[in-house]
């Protein structure tokens, strides 16, 4: 990224510091930059949430079992425990699951069996999948030494019908972290367009683009899209309905980031660079790419990430609600549906396990967004 | 100011045209038309239409007719107070809405009225006490409430009173009024069961607020005025609460504006967790029925009672700040 022109540094007078020629000679980037590193809540987030997304890319690795594979025999296993030592030695194992009904209450229960114990491994081999499209693999993170890990690795539990919440939870990771992403570049193109025209060219144009961002600001969002999101054809693929599903958040989405856009080149076409970029022949198309672009990118970028964590509320409610994404697509939502009564929550407590990375993705969204914002105007 | 009020009783009218194209897309978006599943239902039932019956109800539909005309027809049933019937329930959709709509105004208003009464103070005093401990506390607990969308606050919390007080925490209504006719007694009881659900619902709109009212407090309280009036003796309390607390006010006052619409659809969510009798459990268990009349309906009054609520808001807004009333809004 390039800045404009960064003001000369002032060599040769005594009274300017090494570090201040620095910040002088330094460009816009760097600037954000440094600011933003002070930040350390912001920092830390960062890193969180750049772990978060690997770990979505790597979901199929990190997961266990098939997320889809259910059995009836091993319906609502409590989260299982797991020993870090044996005989004194650093060598975590479970217990394999002995699972009998119940006769009085016909609910299934399940008993370790101290003798029977699993050893974890890492790089061991599972389930096939496919890494992102690119090759066949049957690798994950972790596995047991014997026997298959569908049958005795229950790091989360299991749900009514017997599928293993932490796969599950991976690669409902996957699925609720890209919705964002892509709802999010959607609302982006629109926002940019509509908000550079909007602050652009003004008058009547920008009255009209403002008033439309009013009125849809002021319709509330999810009776509206609870109705659109029925209307999609049930006979829909799992891709159709992810495409729609993030069409329908973003069709809101944008106004804010149309909002931001807008608000910075009002401010930006009084600036004296951007008149003497003009005064100096420069094309329009220049001076809004050369120019202007650079200097609001950081504001873009922390309106993004205040962006993203909305888009993923706005999914996980929808898929919440069973208008969303459907199963057999797995997203947050659709994991926390399963722990929408409190009859599932009395039995089967973990279930709401999800809403741990839920809500620290989005407190780490927020974090990041708000450094990044601060950061954004490196000479305010 | 007659400008102002005239300005915006226009976009709220625009706005509730809008909302209205956006009800009848929804109504026309299931495959097939009205009396398509009218006759479904029907023939579900046991009686058979007749195809030249089917072309009269058609006909009184306008469903022959284009788009334009059939939307005609329905805005002006619905202006005169015919919201159409409800396949369900078998019964008109304003009947079968019924309490569920004031019900919902009553949840969203208490949700409002807490978000004020929480984030007024708390935001005056973060600013006042900036980086003390309990602004800390209170920036954290803002950040958790913006963080955790409020349906998965409802299920926490139900969990742990289901956990920890064995008691179930859904509902409006003790048993005893839940189908009972109003009366003082019922309305007591509803004030009872209030307070959690309109907490919930407040808490992420209050975490926004105290943000916004300490910002604009603490740039408030560099202005000269404010070492001025200290200068002049004036007790603290009146040098804060006199001056920059109404400056900070007016973005205060604005904020209504999308909070309102924010707290109704929050109380949608909201109301199907903690299975209140708002409009939110009926609005989805239409929409997964094709009630379509109904799922319009509801999508239309719910936007309209938004729009004439954000209206009011921005009359208190011209009546607090004078700027807005001397033409020079922003």
């Amino acid at each position: 990224m390039s800045a404009p022109a960064a003001p000369a540094p002032a060599s040769g007078t005594p009274l300017v510091t090494v570090a201040e020629e620095r910040v002088a000679a330094a460009t816009q980037f760097q600037l954000t930059w440094w600011r933003f590193r002070k930040h350390k809540l912001a920092v830390a987030s960062g890193v969180l949430v750049i772990l978060f997304y690997l770990g979505a890319l790597f979901a199929d690795f990190l997961a266990v079992t098939p997320p889809h594979a259910t059995d009836a025999s091993r319906s609502y296993i409590p989260p299982q425990k797991i020993h870090w030592f044996d005989e004194g030695a650093f060598r975590p194992h479970v217990y394999a699951l002995k699972g009998r009904r119940d006769m009085r209450t016909f609910k299934l229960v399940y008993t370790p069996d101290p003798t029977d114990k699993r050893y974890l491994t890492l790089f061991a081999p599972g389930y096939r999948y496919s890494f992102l499209g690119m090759f066949e693999t049957d690798v994950h993170l972790l596995g047991l030494d014997r026997g298959k890990p569908e049958d005795a690795l229950f790091l989360l539990g299991t749900d009514q019908l017997g599928r293993d919440v932490w796969s599950r939870l991976m690669v409902a990771t996957r699925t609720s972290l890209t919705v964002g992403l892509v709802g999010v570049t959607l609302s982006l193109f629109l926002g940019v367009l509509l908000g550079g025209i909007s602050g652009l060219y003004g008058g009547i144009v920008d009255t009209a683009i403002q008033r439309v961002i009013e009125i849809l600001r002021s319709i509330p969002t999810i009776p509206l899209w609870m109705g659109l999101a029925a209307a999609l054809p049930a006979t829909w693929s799992v891709t159709q309905v992810y495409i729609a599903i993030t069409v329908i958040i973003s069709l809101i989405g944008w106004t804010e980031l149309a909002r931001v856009v807008r608000g910075r080149f009002l401010a930006l076409r009084e600036e004296d660079f951007v008149t003497a970029a003009e005064l100096a022949g420069a094309s329009r198309l220049r001076i809004i790419f050369r120019h202007m672009v650079p200097s609001f990118l950081s504001h873009i970028i922390a309106a993004v990430s205040l962006a993203l964590p909305a888009m993923i509320i706005s999914e996980t409610t929808l898929s919440f609600l069973g208008l969303g994404l459907r199963p057999p697509a797995i997203s947050w939502g659709v994991l926390l549906q399963d722990a929408q009564n409190i009859q599932a929550l009395g039995i089967a407590p973990w279930l709401l396990s999800v809403a741990v990375p839920v809500v620290i993705v989005i407190l780490a969204f927020n974090f990041l967004g708000d450094g990044l914002r601060d950061a954004a105007d490196p000479y305010g | 100011m007659v400008t102002y009020i005239l300005q915006r009783l226009a976009l709220a009218l625009v706005t509730i045209w809008a909302i209205s194209v956006v009800s009848f897309v929804i109504i026309q978006l299931p495959p097939g038309d009205f009396v398509d599943s009218y006759i479904m239902n029907l023939a579900a039932s046991g009686s058979a239409v007749r195809a030249e019956e089917a072309q009269v109800l058609r006909e009184q539909y306008g469903l022959d007719k284009p788009i334009w005309v059939q939307y005609a027809k329905w805005i002006s049933r619905v202006a005169a107070g015919d919201f159409g019937m409800s396949m369900e329930w078998g019964r008109p959709v304003i009947e079968v809405i019924g309490d569920r709509l004031w019900l919902t105004i009553v949840i969203s208003f208490a949700a409002i009225i807490i978000t004020w009464g929480l984030a007024l103070p708390i935001g005056i005093y973060s600013a006042v006490r900036q980086y003390s401990f309990a602004d800390y506390i209170f920036t954290f607990v803002g950040f958790v409430g913006l963080a955790v969308p409020n349906f998965l606050l409802a299920l926490i919390i139900m969990y742990f009173g289901f956990k920890f007080f064995d008691m179930n925490i859904g509902g409006l209504f003790s048993a005893q009024y839940q189908i009972a006719p109003w009366s003082a007694g019922k309305v007591w009881d509803m004030m009872k069961h209030l307070p959690l659900p309109a907490l919930i619902l407040a808490l992420a709109g209050t975490a926004q607020l105290i943000r916004i009212m300490r910002a604009n407090l603490l740039d408030e309280l560099r202005r000269p005025y404010v070492t001025t009036a200290r200068a002049r003796g004036l007790p603290e309390w009146r040098v804060i609460l006199k001056y920059p607390v109404r400056a900070a006010l007016n973005p205060f006052a604005s904020t209504i504006g999308y909070l309102l619409p924010f707290v109704v659809s929050g109380s949608i969510v909201v109301s199907l967790v903690l299975s209140l009798p708002t409009v939110g459990p009926l609005l989805l268990r239409s929409l997964i029925a094709q009630d379509m009349f109904l799922a319009g309906t509801i999508v239309l009054l719910l936007g309209i009672l938004t729009v004439i609520g954000t209206f009011l808001s921005d009359l208190i807004l011209m009546w607090i700040d004078p700027r807005i009333r001397a033409g020079m809004h922003g």
